[in-house]
């Protein structure tokens, strides 16, 4: 391969990387800050209202969430063992992972603020829907 | 033909650079929050330093990956091969390769959005590069804990209606930025 474009696409990525690096440091400087200031803020305590509430409140929860989706399938048997609706749990998991309200400045810096504020409120509800229609569907399979 | 079109670059600071000075912009502004939080609490803002230590130790392996994917990327894919695969052009071919490659990625999610806007100036739709990232809430190496604490018959939904939605919401995604 030519050792001219070897450079150039290497100089490219560099440049590509090294802007990147503020946006990575930000949100995890964001992300530390967050789970120390609010460490607590996941309960069974915090459930317990009509399951439509119950759900919003999941999907608003996962939604600022910071961690790693395996803890919310942890937390998410947690209030379901302490009796916290399916319902609820389901949208708390899906927009554990769909909906990243912390990484919304990185998303709009890297792809777009158009395209990560509608990306991230469609996910948003469908974290409700998806929710809705598991609760809906799983009594078919037994 | 759509396929022989030229990508339109993301709307503001994405289309120029990554970031650019916006990402620098966002780090002072979160240094600012830190320089609040240890106004009050110097403690809490010493606490979260250390978590960020912890953190960073965790991401820099996910960050050579980041470089060495966009290196690949820009060696690689030519906005035209780009354009064929996951542009206007790409068909049910396209939403096969997004989902797919959303189920199997891996790594923290700014890593998926370094990448995707690598293919976006390229000419990946807006739509693909949407389905991709819901696809991404199927985790499959944690498909195991998800069958153990819910059971394998709502695991199996879950899946079945995160790709359904993946699709759902990539169209809509699609018919907002790419009309």
């Amino acid at each position: 391969m030519d050792a001219n474009r070897l450079r150039q696409v290497l100089g490219k990525t560099l440049r590509t990387f090294v802007n990147i690096l503020p946006i990575v440091a930000g949100m995890l400087l964001l992300t530390s800050l967050l789970l120390t200031l609010f460490p607590d803020l996941l309960s069974a305590r915090l459930f317990g209202g009509p399951p439509w509430a119950d759900a919003l409140l999941g999907t608003a929860i996962g939604s600022v969430a910071a961690g790693p989706p395996l803890v919310s399938y942890v937390l998410g048997g947690e209030l379901l063992s302490k009796g916290v609706s399916q319902f609820a749990v389901t949208a708390l998991l899906v927009s554990w992972v769909t909906v990243g309200i912390v990484q919304l400045p990185a998303e709009a810096l890297l792809l777009g603020r158009r395209f990560a504020l509608l990306r991230n409120g469609l996910c948003f509800l469908s974290a409700m829907a998806i929710a809705w229609l598991t609760a809906l569907t799983l009594p078919l399979l037994g | 033909m759509s396929g022989e079109r030229p990508p339109e670059a993301p709307e503001g600071a994405a289309g120029r650079k990554a970031g650019g000075r916006g990402g620098w912009i966002f780090l002072a502004i979160v240094a600012g929050l830190y320089g609040l939080a240890a106004l009050f609490d110097r403690e809490a803002a010493g606490r979260s330093l250390q978590v960020f230590a912890g953190l960073l130790g965790n991401v820099v392996p996910a960050l050579g990956l980041v470089l060495v994917l966009l290196f690949l990327v820009n060696l690689l894919l030519s906005p035209k091969r780009v354009e064929k695969y996951l542009g206007r052009g790409s068909g049910l071919r396209g939403w096969v390769t997004a989902l797919a490659a959303g189920v199997i990625s891996t790594g923290p999610v700014y890593a998926a959005y370094a990448v995707l806007r690598e293919l976006r100036l390229k000419g990946m739709r807006p739509s693909l590069m949407a389905a991709l990232l819901y696809a991404r809430a199927v985790k499959l190496p944690l498909l195991p804990l998800l069958v153990h604490y819910f059971g394998i018959a709502y695991t199996g939904l879950l899946v079945f209606w995160i790709l359904a939605f993946a699709v759902l919401g990539g169209l809509v995604m699609g018919w907002v930025e790419e009309e």
